[in-house]
């Protein structure tokens, strides 16, 4: 049992069910992250966390008592929301009490967590102010010292970085990163951001259309997705998906695909599954990131598998710090990452690196992972 | 003139601007006339109306008509002056205004943020009483008011005008709250504030521009009253419009037109002030309720 449970927890509105028996533990200390699109029912289930929205069936418990039922201000949680949710009306140092005062927390007390928060999150010279007086990072600060003075046994958050603007959103990513190690504390953090996911997160759980389509850490998710989704969904650019034909070659296995002139390409794999070998003579879908599909000299060298080709350069994106080749492989656009000063040029025709330790492959009808 | 078209919308010549301004005189000169008239009128000694020209200036300056208005004057069967009528009004209208404007307020509050079911066909009936004539009621509310004993006081025409009230006010304060942040109540849930907390703590300190709508609506609305004033109060609840009437038609012999012209006054004075005191709020608390993001 975990510090936090959601066990089967669904959510329905009328005879809709907009999130479907959802089942995850969350250790004390854990930052886990729901991520997805819009819709996917992530705010939802925070909410149901929150005690803002009522569990329509199953049980979601904070150190093992039952919170259904329980009003939110008895569930010793802390929210901070999307828009900051700060009281117009009063001053900083009173948004960040207000808690307190309600739980009928003596003044000297209030003061005193007052001054270790503020301290905490240097908005000392802040506190006199409204918040409308404020900036955007500012008013976000507020918003997590009025959730840290509780000292609440869960954290929730929604989407707290959304309002900011891109550089500020990477600062304060950076910091709420850096408060959760000094804390420890146990946060649930709702995003439709897969980067922050990816970044913050001790676990994810990857939701769609209120289902959780994967829980794991950071690199489970990233690197063996558990279906089309996950896979499409985590990382940017996203994962090349390239629809292949599973042969024998030579006592292993091979992907059999052609690249944009129409050669034939085989793509052994090192280590087949004996699921894989199931599949052999059927089209399945190839996935591989961008950054294991580079050019030869900018390969892992710790990689087992290297597959090199050659094939016909479409369109090229320098950005910087890569570039970014795009090819075509069995009829759809890979996206290659490249070292940034590599000379290639549209049109011409380029040799590619391969890395099959990385690559997944995904049954295309169900669109699960093969493993 | 540059400056002052730059923020202008149209831009206009010299001989337009002066014909705007000419025909706005003249419209401002037509609404204040009948005021000017009253107010000229009521400082004159009786002899120089029925003498002569209600235009012309008065040559005696007296306030004789204001004191005998106030004090002195015959009210249907009492020489008392409007003065007790006056405090009628008061007694009826600040716990008229003040009761509409937080049951109002309270629920406005319920139907933005404590939705329930048929809420909004609960407050479609309130909106009734912002569109039925008075004169439908009339004999109904009478017989509630017999009922519940209110008949003829103070508090019964208090009630009635809470309950005519309450659409309107409801109105505003739902419009208005509709734009509050939602984020903010729930926050508040959080840290713990109840119902009532977050009514008083959160949502009334933001709600200063649709208070003063309120209050001048409900505050003009029931003060000029006479329909309500005249069918349920007594002799000794009478409010200053129903006074003001028995004073113009119970003089007997000579009609004292300077004396109805300062009662008259005095009975238009405090909607006058309080729209002059919190005018400037009424524009802004409208748009702010109507202006949606």
């Amino acid at each position: 049992m975990g510090f936090l449970d959601i066990s089967n927890a669904t959510k329905s509105y009328g005879s809709l069910e907009v999130l479907h028996k959802v089942d995850i533990q969350v250790e004390e200390g854990e930052f886990l992250v729901l991520v997805g699109p819009s819709g996917c029912g992530k705010s939802t289930l925070l909410n149901m966390i929150a005690g803002l929205e009522e569990i329509t069936t199953g049980e979601i418990a904070i150190k093992g008592t039952a919170m259904n039922g329980v009003h939110p201000s008895k569930r010793n949680i802390a929210m901070v929301f999307q828009s900051y949710a700060l009281y117009p009306n009063m001053t900083v140092g009173e948004n960040i009490t207000f808690g307190l005062e309600m739980h009928g927390v003596p003044k000297p007390e209030r003061e005193k967590a007052k001054a270790q928060v503020a301290k905490l999150l240097q908005i000392e010279q802040l506190l006199d102010r409204k918040p409308g007086q404020l900036s955007g990072g500012q008013r976000q600060r507020v918003a997590m010292g009025r959730a840290l003075v509780r000292d609440p046994d869960v954290f929730l958050f929604d989407e707290p970085l959304s309002n900011l603007d891109a550089k500020l959103r990477v600062d304060m990513r950076t910091e709420i990163k850096k408060l959760h190690q000094e804390l420890g504390t146990t946060i649930v953090y709702v995003t439709h951001d897969q980067i922050e996911a990816l970044t913050l997160s001790t676990r994810i759980a990857v939701m769609n259309g209120g289902y959780v389509q994967q829980l794991g850490t950071p690199k489970e998710i990233y690197d063996t997705p558990a279906n089309l989704f996950v896979a499409t969904f985590m990382g940017s650019p996203s994962m090349n998906l390239v629809p292949v034909r599973i042969v024998e070659q030579g006592g292993g296995l091979a992907a059999e695909t052609f690249n944009a002139a129409g050669e034939t390409v085989y793509l052994p794999f090192s280590a087949p599954s004996a699921e894989l070998r199931s599949y052999a003579g059927q089209t399945i879908t190839l996935g591989f990131r961008p950054e294991a599909f580079t050019d030869p000299g900018g390969a892992d060298r710790d990689a087992g598998n290297i597959v090199e080709l050659d094939s016909e350069v479409v369109v090229t994106e320098p950005a910087g710090s890569d570039t970014f080749v795009m090819t075509v492989l069995g009829g759809t656009e890979c996206n290659a990452r490249m070292r940034a000063d590599v000379q290639v040029r549209p049109g011409d025709v380029t040799r590619f690196a391969l890395n099959m330790d990385k690559a997944v492959v995904f049954d295309p009808k169900t669109e699960k992972r093969i493993p | 003139m540059s400056v002052a078209s730059s923020d202008t919308a149209v831009r206009t010549g010299r001989i337009t601007r002066t014909f705007l301004y000419l025909v706005l005189l003249l419209f401002a000169l037509f609404y204040l006339l009948p005021f000017g008239v009253m107010l000229v009128n009521s400082v004159k000694p009786l002899e120089e109306i029925t003498g002569g020209n209600m235009l012309a200036l008065p040559q005696t300056l007296t306030l004789q008509p204001w004191f005998e208005a106030w004090a002195t004057a015959q009210i249907g069967v009492e020489p008392t002056g409007l003065h007790p009528y006056f405090w009628n009004s008061i007694k009826m209208v600040v716990p008229a205004v003040a009761i509409s404007t937080i049951l109002g307020a309270l629920n406005g509050y319920v139907l933005t943020k404590w939705r329930f079911k048929y809420d909004t066909l609960i407050f479609g009936f309130m909106l009734f009483a912002c569109f039925i004539p008075f004169q439908i009621v009339l004999i109904p509310m009478a017989r509630m008011l017999g009922l519940s004993g209110l008949a003829g006081s103070t508090a019964g025409l208090v009630l009635v005008h809470v309950i005519f009230g309450l659409g309107f006010t409801t109105l505003y304060f739902k419009n208005y709250y509709q734009v509050f942040p939602t984020e903010l109540i729930r926050a508040a849930q959080i840290d713990g504030a109840g119902f009532f907390r977050i009514f008083q703590r959160i949502l009334l300190p933001s709600s200063g521009p649709i208070i003063v709508v309120s209050v001048i609506w409900q505050f003009t609305n029931i003060w000029n009253d006479f329909l309500f004033g005249a069918s349920f109060a007594d002799l000794d609840s009478q409010p200053m419009t129903v006074a003001l009437n028995n004073l113009v038609q119970s003089s007997t012999g000579v009609k004292q037109y300077n004396v109805h012209f300062a009662g008259a006054i005095l009975a238009a004075l405090p909607t006058l002030i309080v729209y002059i005191v919190a005018g400037r709020y009424f524009v802004r608390g409208l748009m702010a309720g109507s202006v949606k993001g």
